[in-house]
């Protein structure tokens, strides 16, 4: 087909607590697009459009995506559009953009410094603003209802949620971008105080500073810039309502829609990268995907061990990617959500082709 | 320029009290809550939405018609919040829940004052507690509390015409971070010196320098001092007062080319009258006293003109 | 890969004020939506997927609002994406909108951009000083001032040149039944005795602070051939963004901004603009950026812009008529601001201009810009399916 586009290069920022640099993730994005560029061999002229994904409120100011442009160096000037969303869905823009045939390349980045705030303050911000945000219920907190939700509901279990983080963190020892790995047993796990009940301190997202950037080409360029292309053969994104107690929380519809578009009735997939900032959500997207239990979920570790706001979701669809370019996988999934606990859910469908 | 000390750091607050205005809908829920009463919206669907929304979820079709439901209800789901932050409903340890209040379909999120954790569960029937004088806004919902705690709110009230209005405060700190290259920009203006960079690819010379060269992408370098004076290419006069403003109007804001620089910076002018500022008029700086410098380009009070000849509009045409 | 045919098949507005009190975010954005669809005689199951603009979260105090919004926009259980390029973004909001349908991904696409100044402050928002700085940022007319200071300097232009615009695009707004500004009577005279707010830009210079939203609806082909009213096809596209500062960057007449042209008059196959476009809805908030984007678009030479101003050619009835919708000048809901320039050009094409229309419009421009004259967004439509 001479529709496909593949992601051709990937490279991330290390996932950490905190860093020295600027809200506008300059600092990050240097390198990251040093990175990629060698990788690819590309210039900046030889990228045919530009998209970003980034949020004015995790830095505290308004415009603040307009100056990690300088990070690219962007003179003569550049093909470029942005999104107030994880730079997953700037991946989408971008990859519609390849199909429409203007440009033959796009490079997609994502930037985020949680930790210039209170993140989980900050995101109440995303919630109703005349009946719920009012209330400033935090993000672990509307995270907490749902997991109790489908433990009562026997949807899943806090051992299973304690064995997707022992699961996480042990994978995550091979990911040298982890900002969290170690070996750690469910018993250890469930011994630990809850943060919001029943969510443990582990259950969630450790508050990441981080950055991740990927090569898009199309049919006729991606195979001189990568020997073993990660070809986009589905990818959907959708969204639910915007009121909580309208939405089924414990399951998680729009995922499945989105999977279910990407996959294109071809369901099995060697591994998949799956966007969960709390453990109960992989278990949930696992179930709205209907992944099968040979299916290898976060070979990185996931985002219980590293959660970049804003580049996260890109982050999974690259270390997916990075999977099938070395090998490792033929079939993958990759999933990005965004909004609070899943409200809006992408996945992305890739595979090699050894010809 | 990695090595060196850590880069600067400083709080940046945000804080607004945003003005929203309701429409009709959740303008008649609002004026039933200072009634003490509460309406959910039925839906296309039939069910009862709680809290009203405007637009079906589902249909996307505009809702109307409110429905009064009780003020007690079941709790769907909860979770428990030892510390509470900033803002939230109650200062000590409490329960956020769904609440599904009788009449309605679907779940409220609210806080329950429960007392200790092991006094919360799915199932539990509670009932809302009321601001002592509710005025239209979702907090006069306090909270919701255990059905069986003694006492109980007044009665409902008769309810009056819509709310038009809401406030919501919004009060955020962050912590504002310059780059390596700039903070070593301001622990240079600390010490009364004005310290540029140079792009290594296009040899320009940045002031403040720059975590990346806007064209070529790479963090300048080096050191360049530059003179506390140079030209204004162009700039204009401020006589409009504005909330946050700390400057007073009118006040000239002009672009400053220092000698030696490849980019202006914005600053102050006084030293002459605001209409007597010109374009390629040569200014220098007025610092404050040293006893007063930090790393800040306040250090600079303002700039002044030199009185000498301006310079030829070719010299800094390129800066415009 | 080959793009395939896009039109606008709808496009809808509020009607733009200070502070739209009656309504709530959600129930603005609905009134622009709704006309839209009724323009376009379609219903929520024909849209396949919506595209939200909007300028700063900071304005209105929610994040991503587009989330809370997913009910009112019609979104659950469809693809929606969130647009943010500054002041551009209505415009990139549109082009966006547009790709998915050109793509082949999607049939019917909703574009919505919407600005609720009322909610807060710009002035507040876009000052806010960080530590270490000098505060002498003094909002977007501060910002642009000394920017429209080196145009008058470096093109000639006299003095009169922004008020010319004022009344021009004043009077136009009269027309049109949703501007925010309506001044049928306002002069040169009037406008250059209004008080200086940033030297030299003046009170009767500057757009208005607006609540309002604006919709558009984008269909393939064959849903364009299927409407019952006249689309406005899709004759190109363009998008180009420059760094906010660097040495030696052209700030009066940017090249991100002469790029995005160039690349838009190539793709359209339009080689001679002034002749060639009917009718130009461009982003002018302070009066003389018009004199500025017509040389930025390429219309006139550099530093000639400011002449077919002055010689009438820009008013309605004249060579290319600017804004006849009355522009940015009548109304400013910021983040819809772009869309509202995009869906005018469409509605010229559409014949559906009301008393803004230009006689017998067939091709059109759309334009918005943002940031620091640095992210620019724009598009030409047509009045038929081959040119």
């Amino acid at each position: 087909m001479t529709d496909d586009i593949a992601v051709v290069g990937f490279a991330q920022a290390p996932n950490v607590r905190r860093t020295h640099g600027t809200t506008n993730g300059v600092e990050m994005l240097v390198p990251v697009f040093k990175e990629l560029l060698d990788g690819t061999g590309l210039s900046v002229a030889d990228i045919g459009f530009w998209c970003s994904g980034s949020s004015d409120y995790l830095a505290g100011r308004a415009f603040s995506f307009i100056a990690a442009v300088d990070a690219i160096g962007a003179f003569p000037p550049i093909n470029e559009s942005h999104v107030e969303a994880d730079a997953a869905w700037a991946l989408y823009e971008a990859w519609v953009k390849i199909r429409t045939g203007e440009v033959d390349t796009a490079l997609v980045y994502g930037f985020g410094k949680s930790s210039a705030s209170e993140l989980r303050r900050i995101l109440s911000l995303q919630l109703d603003p005349y009946t719920v945000a009012p209330l400033w219920p935090d993000s672990v907190s509307i995270a907490g209802l749902q997991a109790r939700l489908g433990i009562e509901s026997g949807a899943w279990s806090q051992a299973e949620m304690a064995s997707v983080v022992a699961r996480g963190r042990a994978a995550a020892k091979h990911n040298p971008y982890a900002q969290l790995a170690g070996e750690y047993t469910v018993a250890e796990l469930l011994a630990e105080p809850h943060l919001a009940d029943p969510l443990r301190k582990h259950d969630c997202a450790p508050i990441t500073d981080g950055a991740a950037a990927i090569v898009l080409a199309s049919a006729s360029r991606a195979p001189e810039l990568c020997a073993r292309p990660a070809w986009i053969t589905g990818m959907a994104h959708r969204v639910e309502s915007g009121q909580l107690g309208a939405r089924e929380l414990a399951r998680s519809p729009s995922t499945a829609t989105a999977a279910e578009v990407a996959l294109g009735g071809r369901s099995g997939v060697d591994m998949a990268e799956l966007h969960a900032p709390f453990s109960h959500q992989e278990l949930l997207l696992r179930q709205a995907i209907g992944l099968s239990e040979r299916v290898t979920v976060n070979p990185s570790g996931g985002a219980l061990c590293g959660n970049p706001m804003f580049s996260a979701g890109l982050e999974r669809i690259g270390q997916a990617a990075a999977r099938v370019h070395s090998g490792a996988a033929d079939r993958v999934l990759a999933h990005a959500t965004s909004g609070p606990v899943l409200q809006q859910n992408l996945v992305c469908v890739m595979e090699g082709r050894d010809s | 320029m990695t090595a060196g000390p850590a880069p600067l750091q400083a709080p940046l607050d945000i804080g607004f009290d945003y003005t929203r205005s309701l429409g009709p809908v959740l303008g008649r829920f609002m004026a039933g809550l200072a009634a003490r009463r509460i309406h959910g919206v039925r839906g296309s669907d039939g069910r009862v939405l709680v809290p009203p929304v405007e637009y079906d979820p589902s249909t996307a079709a505009p809702l109307t018609e409110l429905v009064e439901v009780a003020n007690e209800g079941t709790v769907v789901s909860w979770t428990w919040v030892s510390e509470p932050l900033a803002d939230q409903p109650l200062a000590r340890p409490f329960a956020w829940a769904l609440i599904r209040l009788d009449g309605a379909d679907t779940p409220m999120l609210h806080a329950v004052d429960a007392g200790p954790e092991d006094r919360v569960s799915t199932g539990m029937r509670v009932r809302a507690r009321w601001a002592p004088e509710p005025a239209g806004r979702i907090t006069d919902i306090e909270c919701f509390e255990a059905i069986d705690k003694p006492g109980g709110s007044p009665a409902p009230g008769e309810i009056g015409e819509p709310v038009t209005m809401m406030t919501a405060p919004v009060q955020l700190r962050y912590t504002h971070t310059v780059s390596p290259e700039e903070s070593h920009y301001l622990r240079g203006l600390a010490e009364g010196r004005l310290l540029g960079g140079r792009c290594p690819r296009c040899g320009k010379v940045y002031i403040p320098p720059r975590g990346a060269c806007p064209t070529d992408g790479v963090p300048t370098v080096g050191e360049v001092e530059l003179p506390d004076h140079g030209v204004i290419t162009t700039f204009c006069i401020v006589n409009v007062p504005f909330l946050g403003q700390r400057i007073t109007p009118p006040y000239v804001a002009a672009y400053v080319l220092l000698d030696g620089a490849d980019i202006p910076f914005l600053h102050l002018v006084l030293g002459c009258r605001a209409e007597q500022v010109r374009m390629g008029m040569r200014v220098r700086a007025v610092w404050q006293p040293r006893e007063q410098w930090g790393t800040t380009l306040h250090n600079i009070d303002h700039f002044e003109p030199t009185g000498e000849a301006d310079a030829p509009f070719e010299s800094y045409a390129r800066h415009l | 890969m080959s793009k395939q045919r896009a039109a606008v098949i709808g496009t809808g507005q509020t009607k733009h004020t200070t502070k739209r009190l009656d309504v709530s975010m959600a129930g603005l954005c609905r009134e622009a939506i709704d006309r839209a669809l009724a323009d376009a005689g379609v219903d929520w199951p024909d849209i396949d997927a919506v595209v939200l603009g909007k300028a700063p979260d900071l304005f209105e105090g929610v994040m991503m609002p587009e989330l809370a919004l997913a009910d009112a926009l019609g979104a659950p259980g469809k693809p929606l994406l969130r647009v943010h390029t500054a002041g551009s973004v209505g415009g990139s909001t549109a082009n966006v909108a547009a790709s998915l349908v050109q793509a082949g991904v999607h049939r019917r696409v909703l574009a919505v951009a919407f600005e609720k100044q009322s909610e807060s402050n710009a002035m507040w928002a876009l000052s806010i000083a960080p530590p270490f700085t000098m505060p002498v940022g003094a909002g977007a007319g501060g910002y642009f001032a000394p920017h429209v200071r080196s145009y008058i300097r470096r093109s000639g232009a006299p003095d009169h040149i922004g008020a010319l615009v004022a009344v021009k695009d004043r009077r136009n707004g009269a027309r049109n039944p949703y501007a925010h500004l309506h001044q049928p009577d306002i002069t040169v005279d009037s406008v250059l005795s209004s008080t200086m707010l940033w030297d030299p830009i003046r009170y009767d210079e500057t757009c208005p602070s607006s609540d309002g939203a604006a919709a558009l609806v984008l269909a393939d082909e064959a849903a364009a051939d299927a409407a019952r009213q006249p689309v406005a096809w899709l004759r190109a596209t363009a998008m180009r963004t420059e760094p906010t500062t660097f040495a030696g960057r052209d700030q009066v007449n940017p090249q991100a901004g002469r790029d995005a042209a160039a690349a838009l008059w190539t793709s359209a196959g339009i080689r001679d603009p002034l002749a060639e476009v009917d009718v130009a809805e461009i982003y002018v908030p302070f009066s003389w950026f018009e004199p500025m984007w017509l040389e930025n678009l390429g219309f006139t030479e550099q530093g000639n812009g400011w002449r077919i101003t002055e010689s009438g050619d820009t008013e309605l009835g004249g060579r290319l008529p600017v804004n006849p919708s009355g522009g940015v000048l009548s109304s400013n809901p910021i983040g819809a601001s772009g869309l509202l320039r995009f869906a005018e050009a469409a509605s010229q094409v559409m014949g559906r201009a009301g008393d803004c229309q230009v006689d017998g419009a067939r091709t059109a421009l759309g334009h918005a810009y943002g940031g620091g004259s640095q992210y620019f967004a724009m598009w030409v439509t047509s009045a038929t399916k081959e040119w």
